[in-house]
């Protein structure tokens, strides 16, 4: 589903992907790994196509389409969902207006019909449930005056609502407690465990990786793939730490 | 006396940024005529005004007096003429209050401004004023507010808010408050900002699939929100917020 080739990128000429390769298929749930500016942020932002991310080299092919020739809402109707490490405030624009206007958007990329008001709040509030989220939270703007915990369940239900073939979650599990955690990552597997989807799970602990039960693991250092496992991959490094296990690399 | 004498210069402070060249061949007198309104102790008033007529100049100017405890609510939107300017001057009697929505648009070489002064001659009246403007190609935005507050208006609360929003390299914005007081207790709040769309707000928002045109629509539109969210009368602040994204649909293309 996912194709990563020989990736290399940097941000104001500073070299932060290294050679990534990586691939994703449907029905696995791959998770990313690694120390602190190992570029899992960095990977994420330039899958979205966030401008500044410069790529120098290599190739990314998303089912089966150059995904770096496409601009970033391209690559959203195309089914490509970022939950972001930091959702962003928007000031003025509520919820539902945006992700009404959004899921419409990319309906009409793909050449589908738009979708009802009504249709559109009953499937916002299903979600809405899922995450446990109160409704009321998707009428105000966005991610104004959330906490850390709901901007973070509130892009879950972002990505319930817009329904997307992959998903790279940037590191969705920070700034969240024991109990949130469970829910975005019950919810995670609701939307997103499926046979014909994908997944990119950023992550710096193993805590999410117990609910989200990952296909694979891979350690990203120095913006590249060192290693890649099983599940048990992401156990040895909550044991025995990134140093110690990449040693054996 | 020559005409040209009684035409505006720049070295009036109230047509400091405006685009003086727009004034030529415009007769003297017009700088002398003044639409006036009265509004009657405990009344309340309010209008909507639109300069949106394209060519030339393009000006209304106002002179509103509001007695006791009246209160006057005007939304304005200036985005028509070469040179586009509302010029609204307001005198407030005790307990009175009056209330600004304001709104500049405009590109190419356009010139939109809104000049205002608030005359607080007598104690406990109140004045708002929100201005939002939003300027690209090499458009020009101007906030100019007076505010004369006397020995003898005590608790005067009077307010001001400007935002610039620039949309492209090459447009700019001016906001100049302008403080006179001479009553030592009173509240006069002011501010001003400029800024350009917020890059992570359109990355957010591209990430979920929007196309950049709506992005701007909807992040302009958030944007001159703020200039209606105080006007009391929902029509009018409707009104106003449906004919300033009509002007930039047209923009748009």
């Amino acid at each position: 589903m996912l194709q990563i080739d020989n990736l290399h990128a940097e941000i104001d000429g500073t070299k932060i992907l290294n050679g990534l390769t990586l691939s994703v298929n449907a029905g696995e749930i791959h998770a990313i790994m690694g120390p602190n500016g190992a570029g899992k942020s960095t990977l994420a932002y330039v899958l979205g196509g966030r401008p500044g991310y410069e790529v120098t080299e290599g190739k990314v092919f998303f089912r089966g389409e150059d995904l770096l020739a496409m601009d970033p809402h391209e690559r959203a109707a195309a089914g490509l969902f970022l939950g972001f490490q930091y959702p962003v405030e928007i000031p003025g624009v509520s919820n539902i207006q945006f992700l009404r206007e959004a899921l419409n958007a990319q309906r009409a990329a793909r050449g589908e019909e738009a979708m009802t008001g009504g249709d559109f709040l009953k499937l916002a509030k299903e979600k809405a449930r899922l995450l446990k989220l109160d409704m009321e939270m998707l009428k105000r703007n966005v991610n104004v005056g959330f906490s850390g915990g709901e901007k973070k369940r509130a892009e879950m239900v972002q990505m319930g609502i817009l329904d997307p073939q992959f998903a790279v979650l940037d590191e969705t599990d920070s700034g969240l407690d024991i109990d949130a955690l469970r829910v975005v990552g019950d919810g995670i597997n609701a939307i997103m465990r499926q046979s014909d989807k994908g997944v990119l799970l950023i992550t710096h602990y193993q805590r999410l990786l117990e609910v989200v039960q990952p296909t694979h693991v891979s350690i990203l250092s120095k913006g590249r793939i060192v290693r890649t496992g099983g599940a048990e991959l992401a156990t040895d490094l909550e044991r025995e730490g990134y140093d110690a296990v990449m040693a054996e690399a | 006396m020559t005409e040209a004498i009684l035409l505006p210069t720049r070295k009036d402070e109230a047509w400091r940024y405006s685009d003086i060249d727009a004034l030529e061949g415009t007769p003297p007198e017009t700088f002398e005529a003044w639409e006036d309104v009265r509004v009657a102790e405990g009344e309340t008033w309010s209008d909507l005004i639109v300069i949106d007529d394209a060519d030339g100049l393009q000006m209304r100017r106002l002179r509103i007096v509001l007695e006791k405890n009246a209160r006057a609510e005007l939304a304005a939107l200036v985005a028509g003429g070469r040179l586009g300017r509302l010029e609204v001057v307001v005198t407030l009697a005790e307990g009175a209050h009056f209330e600004l929505g304001g709104i500049t648009l405009g590109g190419g070489d356009t010139t939109r401004e809104i000049v205002t002064r608030m005359a607080h001659e007598k104690p406990g009246a109140t004045s708002n004023q929100t201005v939002r403007s939003v300027h690209w190609g090499k458009g020009t935005g101007n906030f100019l507010g007076r505010i004369d507050v006397v020995r003898d208006a005590q608790k005067t609360d009077a307010a001001q808010s400007f935002k610039g929003l620039l949309l492209e390299k090459g447009a700019s914005v001016n906001s100049v408050p302008q403080l006179e007081i001479y009553a030592d207790d009173v509240q006069c709040a002011h501010g001003a900002t400029v800024g350009q769309l917020d890059e992570s707000a359109r990355f957010y928002m591209a990430a979920r699939g929007l196309p950049p045109k709506t992005i701007r629509r909807l992040l302009v539109q958030a944007f001159i929100g703020d200039a209606t969210r105080e006007l009391a009368d929902e029509a009018t602040r409707e009104a106003l917020l449906e004919k300033a994204l009509d002007k930039l649909e047209e923009r748009e293309g």
